[in-house]
C-alpha cells in the first residue's frame, strides 16, 4: 500500500479513425494477386490467399515475415488492390449523410462560414465537458442537407436518394464510387472538422476501398478433414470470390469490354466485398454456400449471443462442468449433492501420484472408464496425456509412478460448486460434497431450495468439478451450503424448512400430541437419535407416551436456550410469554423444547430462529445438522399424520354462505348509497381529493371492507384442523386470503390499484349501462373460486390477472438491469484487514465497511435483543451453579 | 430572498477544513496517500460555503443507520 504511486496509471483516450489506403499497403505483408491457395503437392502458393508471408498454422513450416512457427506467429495482413473502388458497407450511412451535406460540384459542406464557426465552438464545448457529440453533429447534417444552393459556388444541389445499402442515387442516376470518392477527396480539411471527423485520422474518401486488406491465415485458419481433404474457412472462400471478380474485371476492362459488361462486373466485386463485411445486410441476398447454409463473414463473427463480444469474451464455455435437471432428495445432507453416475464416469479430478496413494490409483486405472470411482486419463511427468482404455488399463497401472498424475473420476465426498441461473447473489453458487447416485438427475435436498431459488418443476442446475487443491480448499472454507445458512442481506437464515418440514413439525409439536414409543422412533429414525427421554406420561392402559415436543427436542443441541413467539402468535397487546393460551411462544431451555409451537418462524427459511441460534452459538456444523435432522423428522411427522387438501376443504356451512351474502348484500347498498349521493352532489370530498377521486377511494374501501368481512365469516368456520388454514398459519404454504378467495369471495379487480374503467366508452363492457359506478360493472368479484365466477366477472379477473403476468415480466427484465449494473459499479471493490473499502487503485470507498465494521452475519440484526440474551445465558449459569 | 447557511439544514453533515496535523494523522493511519481519499469538487456548494480550496481535505461528520456517526474524509479537487 504504502508503494502506490500518487496519480494511479490510467488510459487517457482510445483513437478510432479509418485506415488510409497507404496504411493498408504499409501493414501488407504481400499483395495477393491469385486466387489458388494451395499447390498440387499441398503447398501454399506465392501470392495466393495462404501466403506463408500472412502466417502459418500448419506445424512445420515457418513464416515468411517474421520466421515464428505456427502459435508463434501472431500472422499478418495482406491486401488486394481492387480495380476499381467500392462502397464500404459498414459506412453505407455516413456515406450518404455526408453526400447530402456537400456540395456536388465543389464539394465545400453546405453551410455558410458564420454557421460553421458556430458549430466548431459548441463542438469544442462539447469536448471540453466530455460528453458525446453525436446529436450536435446530427444537428450541422441536418443544416447542411436543407440548403439547395451551394453557398460558395453557387451550385444547385440534387436529391440524393439511397437505394440498395451501397447504391446512391441523385436525380435517379447511380453515383459511382469512383463519383463519390471524388467528391470526399475535395472535401477540405477544416469542412470535415465540422462533421466531427479528424481529417489526419480519417478522411472520408477511405470509407471508399481502393484496397482491402487481406486478414492473416491464423484469423481464417483451414481444417483438414479426416478425409485428407482441405476445407477453408468461410473468409477465405469470400476472398477468393473477390480476387476471380477482381481479376475478371481487370481482364474485361483492358480488353475494352462494353460499359455494361463494366459495370456488372463492378456491382458483383461490390456484392463480394459487401458480404465480406456484413452477409446480413438487409436489401442484399446473402452469400451461400453450395449447401445453402450462409456465410459466416466478419459482421457475424462479432455480432449476437453467439458472437466474438458476447460469446467469447463476455462468457465462455468451461471445461469440468455439468448440467441437468433437478430433482428433490431430502435423505442427503444439506451440504450434499447427488450426482448421476453418468456424470460422475465423464467428470474428473486430477490426483499426483505419491506413495500414500499409489495402490489406490492403480485400483482405478484398473477399473477404467467404465466401473464406477474409475479413471479416465493418465499424465506423464513430461504432460503427455494418455487415455484410459480397457486394453492399455493394466499396462498403465504398472507404469504409473510417483509425481504422475491421474485424473480419477468423480467420487463421493469431492467438493464441488453448485450452480443455478440466474446467480444473483453469493448464495446461487456454494460448494457441495459429492454423492454419486443413480439416475440422471442431480438431487438436493429440497431445504437448499430457497437461496438458489430453485423448484423441481424442470430447473437445470449447472456444476463444476474443482481441479486445484487449493480451489476445494478455499470452496470448503468459504462456500460450502453450511457456510452460508445466515445471509449477509438480513443476518438470518437463508436456508431451513419449507412447505412440508413446517406443516409436518407443527402437526408434531402443537398440542399435547401423544407418541407411542414405536412411533416415537420410527419419526426419529432417519434423524439417528437412538434414546428417548423419560416418557411424559401414561395413558389409561398404563403405556408410556410421549409428546410431539420431546421428540422434537431430540434433534436439538443440548446447550440451546431461547424464547420467541411463534408464527402463529395472533400478537396479543400484552405478550404472556410462556403463558400463552395459544401455546404460540416458544421456549427452549437446555435443548428441550418445554412450550410452544414449531413453525415457520422457529425453522423456516428467512425466518428461522432456531438454525440462527444454533449456528451463531454453536458453529455452523451444528447447524447443518439440525437442518438435516429436522427436515427428516418433518418428513417422518407428516407422514404419520398426512396432510391433503381437496375441494371440499374449502365447503362452508350454510349460514356461513347466508352470512356473507348478507355482508356483500350491504356492501352494495352502501356502495349504491354512495353513488346516489355523489349523484346528488351531497357528496363531501376528502381533503387533497376531487369528487371523482373521493368516490372511487370509498368505494374501494367499502368493498375491501366487505371482502376481509367475509373471510373472517369463512375463517371463523373453518377450524385448526382444515389444511389449508394449517398452513397458512404455520406458514407453510399459502395465506389466509388465498383460502378467502377460495372458500367466501375472490373481492376487487385492478388494475394499476384502480377499479377497472376501460373497455368501452363510458362502461366496461356492453353488459352494462354507460355510467354506472356499480360495483360489479367495476370488477367487483363476489364470487368465490369454489362457487364459480359468472361471465363477466371472470373477464374482469382476466384483467386483473394478466396485470400481474406482465408486472412480473417487467420487473424481471429491469431488476436484472438494475443488478447488472449495480455489480458492475462494485464487483472490484474489497474490504481490506484494516476494514475500509477500496477499489484496485486503492482509492478508499468507505473508512469502515459498512461505518460500522460488522459482518452482517455474525450481528443478531444489531437489536438490543443480544444483549438481552447474554444476560440471561450468564444468569441461567448462575443459577445452575 | 433570504440567505441562509447551506450548513444549518439537517440533511447536510458537518464539513470542516482539516489541518496538516489531523490530516497527517489520518493519512498514516490507513496508510494512505492524499490521491486515495474519496475526491469532492470545489464547485460543490458545500465546499463553496466553507471556502476549501483545491488540495485541502475536508472532514464530514455523515449521520450514519448502522454506527450513528461516522467519519468521512474527502480531498476537494478543480
Ligand atoms: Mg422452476
Ligand atoms: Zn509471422
Ligand atoms: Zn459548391
Ligand atoms: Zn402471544
Amino acid at each position: 500500500m504504502a508503494n502506490v504511486p500518487p496519480i494511479p496509471k490510467r488510459i487517457s483516450a482510445i483513437k478510432f479513425g479509418l485506415m488510409s489506403p497507404k496504411e493498408v499497403r504499409k501493414m501488407s505483408a504481400t499483395p495477393i494477386i491469385t486466387a489458388d491457395t494451395y499447390d498440387d503437392d499441398g503447398f501454399p502458393i506465392d501470392m495466393g490467399l495462404m501466403d506463408t508471408k500472412l502466417g502459418v498454422i500448419d506445424p512445420g513450416l515457418r513464416c515468411k515475415t517474421c520466421s515464428g512457427r505456427a502459435g508463434e506467429c501472431p500472422g499478418h495482413f495482406g491486401h488486394i488492390e481492387l480495380v476499381a473502388p467500392v462502397v464500404h458497407v459498414g459506412f453505407n450511412k455516413i456515406i450518404r449523410k455526408l453526400l447530402r451535406a456537400s456540395c456536388r460540384k465543389c464539394s465545400r459542406i453546405l453551410l455558410d462560414p458564420a454557421q460553421k464557426q458556430h458549430f466548431m465552438d459548441q463542438l469544442t464545448a462539447v469536448e471540453e465537458i466530455g460528453h458525446r457529440p453525436d446529436d450536435l453533429i446530427n444537428e450541422v447534417y441536418k443544416e447542411a442537407s436543407k440548403v439547395k444552393i451551394c453557398p460558395y459556388c453557387n451550385e444547385e444541389q440534387l436529391d440524393i436518394k439511397f437505394e440498395k445499402p451501397t447504391e446512391y442515387l441523385e436525380n435517379g442516376e447511380k453515383l459511382t464510387p469512383t463519383e463519390i470518392r471524388d467528391r470526399f477527396e475535395n472535401i477540405p480539411d477544416e469542412d470535415i472538422r465540422v462533421v466531427g471527423m479528424d481529417p489526419n485520422n480519417a478522411r472520408p474518401e477511405w470509407m471508399i476501398l481502393t484496397v482491402l486488406p487481406v486478414p492473416p491465415v491464423t484469423v481464417r485458419p483451414s481444417i483438414t478433414l479426416e478425409s485428407g481433404q482441405r476445407s477453408e474457412d468461410d473468409l477465405t472462400h469470400k476472398l477468393v470470390d473477390i480476387i476471380r471478380i477482381n481479376q475478371r474485371f481487370q481482364e474485361n476492362r483492358e480488353a475494352g469490354a462494353p460499359q455494361l459488361i463494366i459495370e456488372d462486373l463492378w456491382e458483383l466485386l461490390q456484392y463480394h466485398v459487401t458480404t465480406f463485411f456484413d452477409n446480413s445486410v438487409s436489401g442484399i441476398p446473402p452469400a451461400r454456400h453450395r449447401s445453402g447454409r450462409p456465410l459466416k463473414t466478419l459482421s457475424q463473427r462479432l455480432k449476437g449471443k453467439e458472437g466474438r463480444f458476447r460469446g467469447s469474451l463476455s462468457g465462455k464455455r468451461v471445461n469440468f462442468s455439468a448440467r441437468t435437471v433437478i430433482s428433490p432428495d431430502p435423505n442427503l445432507s444439506i451440504n450434499e449433492v447427488g450426482v448421476p453416475i453418468p456424470i460422475a464416469r465423464i467428470l474428473t479430478v486430477p490426483i499426483i501420484v505419491t506413495p500414500r496413494n499409489i495402490e489406490q490409483l492403480k485400483v482405478y486405472i484398473l477399473n477404467g472408464t467404465l466401473i464406477h470411482p474409475g479413471a479416465n486419463y493418465v499424465f506423464r511427468p513430461d504432460g503427455r496425456r494418455i487415455k484410459v482404455t480397457e486394453i492399455n488399463k493394466e499396462d498403465l497401472a504398472e507404469k504409473i509412478e510417483y509425481s504422475w498424475m491421474v485424473e480419477r473420476q468423480l467420487k463421493d465426498g469431492d467438493i464441488v460448486l453448485f450452480n443455478r441461473q440466474p446467480s444473483l447473489h453469493k448464495m446461487s453458487i456454494m460448494a457441495h460434497s459429492v454423492k454419486v447416485l443413480p439416475n440422471k438427475t442431480f438431487r438436493l435436498n429440497p431445504a437448499v431450495c430457497p437461496p438458489y431459488n430453485a423448484d423441481f418443476d424442470g430447473d437445470e442446475m449447472n456444476m463444476h468439478a474443482l481441479q486445484t487443491e487449493e480451489s476445494r480448499a478455499e470452496a470448503k472454507i468459504l462456500m460450502r451450503v453450511q457456510e452460508n445458512i445466515l445471509s449477509p442481506r438480513f443476518g438470518g437464515p437463508i436456508i431451513g424448512g419449507i412447505h412440508d418440514h413446517i406443516s409436518g413439525l407443527f402437526l408434531l409439536t402443537r398440542f399435547e400430541n401423544r407418541i407411542s414409543a414405536k412411533d416415537a422412533f420410527d419419526i426419529l429414525r432417519k434423524a439417528k437419535a437412538h434414546e428417548l427421554p423419560d416418557p411424559a406420561s401414561h395413558d389409561e392402559n398404563g403405556i408410556p407416551y410421549w409428546t410431539g415436543k420431546q421428540i422434537f427436542s431430540q434433534i436439538l443441541p443440548e446447550s440451546l436456550n431461547m424464547g420467541f413467539p411463534a408464527q402463529v402468535c395472533s400478537h396479543c397487546d400484552v405478550c404472556q410469554e410462556e403463558e400463552c393460551p395459544n401455546d404460540a411462544y416458544v421456549v427452549i431451555r437446555n435443548g428441550n423444547l418445554l412450550k410452544g409451537t414449531i413453525d415457520e418462524a422457529a425453522i423456516g427459511a428467512f425466518k428461522g430462529k432456531i438454525q440462527e441460534r444454533i449456528i451463531k452459538d454453536i458453529s455452523s456444523e451444528a447447524g447443518a445438522k439440525f437442518i438435516d435432522d429436522m427436515t427428516k423428522l418433518a418428513i417422518r411427522a407428516i407422514m404419520r399424520t398426512g396432510l391433503s387438501f381437496g375441494i371440499a376443504d374449502e365447503d362452508i356451512p350454510k349460514e356461513a354462505r347466508i352470512q356473507i351474502n348478507e355482508v356483500l348484500g350491504k356492501a352494495e347498498d352502501a356502495v349504491q348509497n354512495l353513488i346516489r349521493s355523489y349523484e346528488n352532489k351531497e357528496l363531501e370530498p376528502l381533503p387533497g381529493r376531487t369528487l371523482d377521486e373521493t368516490i372511487e377511494m370509498s368505494i374501494m374501501q367499502k368493498l375491501g371492507k366487505a371482502r376481509d368481512e367475509t373471510g373472517n365469516i369463512a375463517d371463523s368456520h373453518m377450524g385448526l384442523e382444515n389444511s389449508a388454514v394449517i398452513m397458512a398459519r404455520s406458514g407453510a404454504r399459502g395465506s389466509i386470503l388465498n383460502l378467502t378467495q377460495m372458500a367466501a369471495c375472490v373481492g376487487q379487480q385492478a388494475v394499476r390499484g384502480e377499479r377497472i374503467r376501460r373497455g368501452y366508452a363510458g362502461r366496461t363492457l356492453p353488459h352494462f349501462e354507460a355510467g354506472d359506478l356499480g360495483s360489479d360493472a367495476h370488477g367487483f368479484v363476489k364470487a368465490s373460486y369454489k362457487s364459480g365466477l359468472n361471465p363477466t366477472e371472470y373477464f374482469f379477473h382476466a384483467i386483473g390477472g394478466r396485470e400481474g403476468l406482465v408486472d412480473t415480466a417487467v420487473r424481471t427484465s429491469q431488476s436484472g438491469y438494475l443488478q447488472r449494473r449495480l455489480v458492475n459499479a462494485l464487483q472490484d471493490l474489497e474490504v481490506h484487514y484494516d476494514l475500509t473499502v477500496r477499489d484496485t487503485r486503492g482509492v478508499v470507498v468507505q473508512f469502515k465497511y459498512g461505518e460500522d465494521g460488522i459482518d452482517a452475519t455474525k450481528s443478531d440484526f444489531s437489536k438490543p435483543d443480544a444483549i438481552q440474551r447474554i444476560i440471561r445465558s450468564v444468569m441461567n449459569k448462575e443459577a445452575a451453579e | 430572498m433570504t440567505k441562509f447557511s447551506l450548513l444549518d439544514h439537517e440533511l447536510v453533515p458537518k464539513h470542516e477544513i482539516m489541518s496538516e496535523g489531523e490530516l497527517k494523522s489520518v493519512l498514516s493511519k490507513y496508510s494512505i496517500e492524499k490521491e486515495q481519499l474519496p475526491k469532492i469538487k470545489v464547485h460543490d456548494p458545500v465546499i463553496k460555503e466553507i471556502g476549501a480550496t483545491v488540495g485541502e481535505v475536508v472532514k464530514i461528520a455523515k449521520k450514519s443507520h448502522t454506527a450513528g456517526e461516522a467519519d468521512y474524509y474527502r480531498l476537494v479537487i478543480e
